[in-house]
């Protein structure tokens, strides 16, 4: 960007004539490109949800006609009936769904684009126009992978994990085309993750506001900052992992096909490579949030700042040397097994330390209950058991007998549902105003708490009980075991929580849309918190600030002794304050 | 009890049950520190009138202590859990005079090869394998293939003694697995595994497939009979008999 | 890079000196950084599949002409230099010889794809594929003669199409991105010492580029 081009941008923060396609569909805001990927990746959070009722319907009353069934084609579910073939298909494509185009993009593609700007009081992202392509390349993955679940021979079925050879061989799999797509998709997805790695990674370095140091920066930021350097370098192996596979069915290629000298377990361990720090995606930007949502909560600085960030840096940083254990059973050197197995039980130091350091910022706080804050304590709550539950699988001998059971289908919903989706909820309501200039309702947001909260470990919590008495993975019907009939009850019971834990849902999705219409206008900092962004009109203008603030303190400064209010914002200058040691401004 | 750990009928079954159980407790301390520390805390900081929160940015002490004892935990746990791990799966894991067992997994069925009374597995090929004929890939060529059983969903194991599998995929993975002899291991194609175990309980006993392997891995079953060593060697000799009778092998 | 020219290329507003590198320079080595571990994933499956290969791989220069490529590997070589010699005219104030310089590493960078292209039509037509040796072909000749080693040619066919068709790729990207700003930007005089950017920018791409080829050229190649 030219000097002469930026100084006309910022005279203009306030005179926006831009048309309406170049404000609302084709932008380069970065607050307009983040509520565009909450529409993108709510639809697809509920496709997912779609897709999992019926996993559920299966399994909770196998072989009886579902509901709606008979809308299906007669080669998936005749007469409603759900055949084993489609049923591979509803696993594969419900981890998909949530994985990349509910949980990443809803944490990532949101959070990052929205947040990062507004909390370090930058005007836009780095890079604008890439960020834009960002958004629409997201956009044409799940457009793809959503195409491939209409293909004549149905959708990749593999499971979310795209085993080869599996995966790679139609005449095995029944899957072509809709496995092709797959990877194509994946492909587009890795584009546009790498794209908004490169935006949220330059920005956080480049352009933080005077004041802004590196550790005066909310713990969301940071959080988003290292995920973006995690998807930075993991996404590109997936890419080329998914490149390879789709070469093995269009090119005939042998890279996972030991017919002609090809390694089977070559596709696990570029997959777990990137898998591994991929579930670290996942969660980190979701502790952040529910580090702001705590703090804010309780009206506490958070206990251990310091130490929260250096607990981000080793989650990350011991991320990439864990993948094998997924990989335990797979027929790998041993000698492996025992070095993961010592990397894994180290993982969950990091994470112990931010549970306690979360229960410490709550202790002796001033703890204010609103709907963000539910989600935050009930973050914590629920992460802790998802965390606990992967002691199991780190210890070796014990993981031989969970693996690929019920027990990890546990785990993995604790900690992405109960950990991610409870920070997700959390960070709507509470970046709700901020983005539409309204309030979702309070009691509404309540009441979709405990019920979610409820039904969740209802649904879940049994899991683990499957899993120990050695229920398998991805099982069409377990019946034909007799060592499972017994468990058939719990299943049904587990399906029922389920549907009542979709429905709840409901209610998010009406408070939702309709306060964004008919919501109480939102005041200008509802949540009485220090953050930047709660500086600005809601919503805030193309441009954010015409001259980026200038910040004096950390942004958990609540609570200040001496103080008439229970929150100091970082911007305001009290006379005790200095101004930051800055080159002169540029430009201008 | 449906809804806990499954019958312990192998040597190490009572091991891991044994590791499952520690962590349980461990983890189990854990979780109720943390969701009663909660509770406690929700109840009793919650915000009243006139009420205000403890100004306070941490405790190094404390960050000190909770790091400590969680890694001091995961070491302790690391190698305790190590040693077990070396005894099932380790190089030289095997018990010597173990009784070898071929294990050829295929969509969707398995195939086992028991080694007749010469105590030796014939060499394989999977250029050999033929759907009816020779469905495990025997070389006929190889003497120790005369006398091998070849049988269709049904593992025979005795009691008491050894048993080592050679796993091998005929086309895609697919994953070994009883659960009450706490084995599981992948058949990856490509690749022949090993992996043993010895069978503590007489009893029949099911085998599943554990790894997603196409359309009909819900009903890759097959059924597994521990006996005791000497109805096993009743059957092994009924088996050999059979097949030299029959003229196969 | 003067300091006036550095904080030119600085956000025009006041910021936090973060790593005291203009924003689109940071972008491309982090861009650069998840291109490392793109080719990474490609190369280091490459090494596994031919290193865990239970067979010989196939001699260098029998299915591939090293002549010929190695007369491309010192184009992109040569475009790299150019590219510097682009960098170094506009710092200097010369907007004419850095339309000169920047033509030329366009035209290296083509003719680098074209030379590809043609070597590429080249090994189909001998019968070399991706998944590996063409059914009645003369390299399938090769194979049954035994001067090719039947049990590696479908993994060598993968991995070299693969790896150079990307880079190939990346390559043609590169040069599509230059001719781009050549039109846009250098042509009409639109670069000046103080604001070159874009120059440096590319020119980093296509640093990496290059290093990337010349690595594959001496473990596909050469090796």
């Amino acid at each position: 960007m030219t000097t002469v081009a930026a100084a006309s941008h910022t005279a203009h923060a306030h005179h926006d004539d831009r048309s309406f396609i170049k404000k609302y569909i084709f932008s380069t805001d970065h607050k307009i490109i983040g509520i565009q990927f909450l529409f993108l990746s709510l639809f697809f959070l509920l496709v997912g949800g779609f897709l999992a009722m019926q996993i559920r319907w299966q399994l909770g009353f196998p072989g009886k006609p579902m509901p709606g069934g008979s809308l299906l084609p007669e080669t998936m579910a005749p007469g409603g009936v759900i055949l084993p073939e489609y049923y591979i298909q509803l696993v594969t494509m419900h981890g998909t769904f949530m994985v990349f185009f509910a949980i990443m993009l809803l944490l990532v593609g949101v959070y990052a684009n929205f947040l990062i700007p507004l909390k370090i009081g930058a005007h836009d992202m780095a890079f604008p126009r890439i960020n834009m392509a960002s958004f629409w390349s997201a956009f044409a993955a799940g457009g793809v992978m959503l195409a491939s679940m209409y293909v004549p021979e149905g959708a990749a079925r593999a499971g979310w994990t795209m085993y080869a050879p599996l995966s790679a061989r139609e005449d095995l799999s029944g899957a072509a085309l809709g496995q092709q797509l797959w990877s194509v998709s994946i492909i587009l997805f890795g584009l546009s993750s790498v794209l908004g790695s490169l935006n949220y990674i330059t920005t956080v370095i480049n352009n933080r506001a005077p004041g802004m140091t590196w550790f005066r920066m909310p713990l969301s930021i940071w959080a988003l900052f290292i995920t973006a350097i995690l998807g930075l370098l993991a996404v590109p192996v997936l890419a080329g992992a998914a490149i390879m596979l789709l070469f093995e069915q269009v090119l005939g290629t042998h890279f996972f096909d030991p017919a002609a000298g090809g390694q089977v377990l070559l596709w696990q361990h570029l997959f777990w490579f990137f898998g591994h720090p991929e579930v670290y995606i996942l969660i980190l930007p979701a502790m952040g949030i529910a580090s702001d949502l705590i703090a804010n909560g309780s009206r506490k600085p958070i206990f251990g700042y310091h130490s929260m960030v250096f607990a981000i840096c080793g989650i990350a940083f011991l991320g990439w040397i864990v993948w094998g254990h997924h990989m335990f059973v797979s027929g790998m050197n041993p000698t492996l097994g025992s070095s993961f197995m010592v990397s894994t039980l180290l993982i969950a130091v990091p994470s112990a330390i931010k549970v306690f350091n979360w229960m410490g910022t709550m202790w002796r706080g001033n703890l204010r209950f609103h709907v963000p804050m539910l989600h935050g304590v009930g973050f914590v709550a629920m992460f802790t058991i998802g965390g606990l539950s992967g002691i199991f699988m780190a210890a070796t001998p014990v993981d031989m007998f969970i693996h690929d059971t019920y027990f990890i289908v546990a785990h993995i919903h604790y900690v992405l549902f109960g950990g991610s989706l409870f920070a997700i909820f959390g960070a709507i309501v509470y970046w709700f105003p901020k983005m539409f200039g309204r309030m979702m309702n309070e009691g509404w947001g309540k009441v979709h708490f405990w019920l979610t909260m409820l039904f969740y470990n209802m649904t879940f919590f049994p899991m683990h009980n499957l899993g120990m008495a050695g229920h398998m993975r991805r099982l069409y019907d377990p019946n034909i075991y007799d060592f499972l009939k017994p468990l058939q009850p719990l299943n049904t019971f587990i399906s029922i929580s389920a549907f009542l834990l979709f429905g709840s849902q409901i209610i998010f999705f009406v408070n939702f849309w309709w306060s964004m219409f008919k919501g109480k206008k939102a005041p200008l900092n509802p949540w009485e918190d220090n953050g930047l962004e709660w500086t600005l009109p809601s919503p805030a203008p193309h441009g954010n600030w015409e001259t980026p603030p200038t910040v004096y303190r950390g942004p958990y400064e609540f609570s200040v002794p001496g103080m008439s209010e229970d929150y100091l914002p970082q911007t305001k200058k009290l006379p005790t304050d200095r101004e930051p040691a800055m080159t002169p401004a540029h430009g201008h | 009890m449906a809804w806990w750990l499954p019958a312990q009928a192998s040597t190490f079954a009572g091991s891991i049950d044994k590791g499952f159980l520690a962590i349980l407790i461990i983890t189990g301390i854990t979780f109720v520190l943390v969701e009663v520390g909660l509770i406690v805390f929700v109840i009793r900081y919650r915000a009243r009138p006139g009420r205000k929160a403890h100004y306070t940015h941490g405790s190094t002490p404390a960050e000190v202590i909770w790091t400590a004892i969680p890694a001091v935990t995961m070491v302790i746990l690391g190698i305790a859990s190590n040693g077990l791990w070396v005894k099932i799966k380790g190089r030289s894991s095997v018990p010597a005079g173990a009784y070898t067992i071929g294990v050829h997994a295929k969509q969707f069925e398995w195939w086992f090869t028991y080694p007749g009374p010469d105590g030796k597995l014939g060499r394989v090929k999977q250029s050999l394998i033929d759907k009816t004929s020779n469905p495990t890939g025997l070389d006929p060529d190889d003497p120790a293939s005369k006398d091998d059983i070849v049988v269709r969903n049904q593992l025979h194991v005795p009691t008491g003694h050894p048993v080592v599998l050679y796993l091998s995929a005929e086309d895609v993975i697919h994953s070994f697995y009883v659960p009450q002899f706490r084995v599981r291991q992948d058949a990856v194609p490509g690749l022949e595994i090993r992996v043993w175990f010895e069978a503590t309980v007489p009893g029949n006993y099911e085998l599943g497939c554990s790894m997603l392997c196409g359309m009909g891995h819900y009903k890759m079953r097959a059924q597994v009979f521990a006996h005791t060593q000497a109805d096993f060697d009743t059957w092994a000799a009924d088996r050999a008999a059979k097949a030299k009778g029959e003229g196969t092998s | 890079m003067t300091q006036a020219m550095a904080d030119a290329m600085r956000p025009p507003f006041p910021a936090e000196r973060g790593l005291d590198v203009y924003n689109k320079k940071l972008g491309m080595w982090i861009f650069l950084a998840s291109e490392v571990m793109f080719f990474g994933a490609l190369i280091g499956s490459y090494v596994i599949l031919r290193f865990g290969a239970a067979g010989d791989w196939a001699k260098p220069g029998v299915v591939l002409n090293i002549k010929i490529t190695a007369f491309n590997t010192f184009l992109l070589i040569c475009s790299s230099v150019s590219m510097v010699k682009a960098y170094a005219a506009i710092q200097d104030g010369y907007p004419d010889k850095l339309r000169f310089w920047l033509l030329m590493t366009i035209l290296g960078g083509a003719c680098f794809v074209g030379i590809q292209v043609f070597e590429y039509i080249h090994l189909v037509e001998h019968g070399f594929v991706p998944s590996g040796v063409r059914e009645g072909s003369e390299l399938a000749e090769m194979v049954a003669a035994g001067s090719l080693p039947a049990a590696t040619m479908g993994l060598y066919g993968s991995t070299f199409f693969t790896m150079t068709g990307f880079h190939g790729f990346h390559v043609t990207c590169g040069v599509l991105s230059m001719l781009y700003l050549y039109v846009t930007k250098a042509l009409p005089g639109k670069y000046t010492a103080q604001d070159f950017a874009g120059i440096e920018v590319v020119g980093l791409y296509w640093h990496f580029v290059d290093l990337v080829w010349i690595i594959l050229f001496t473990i596909v190649y050469l090796v």
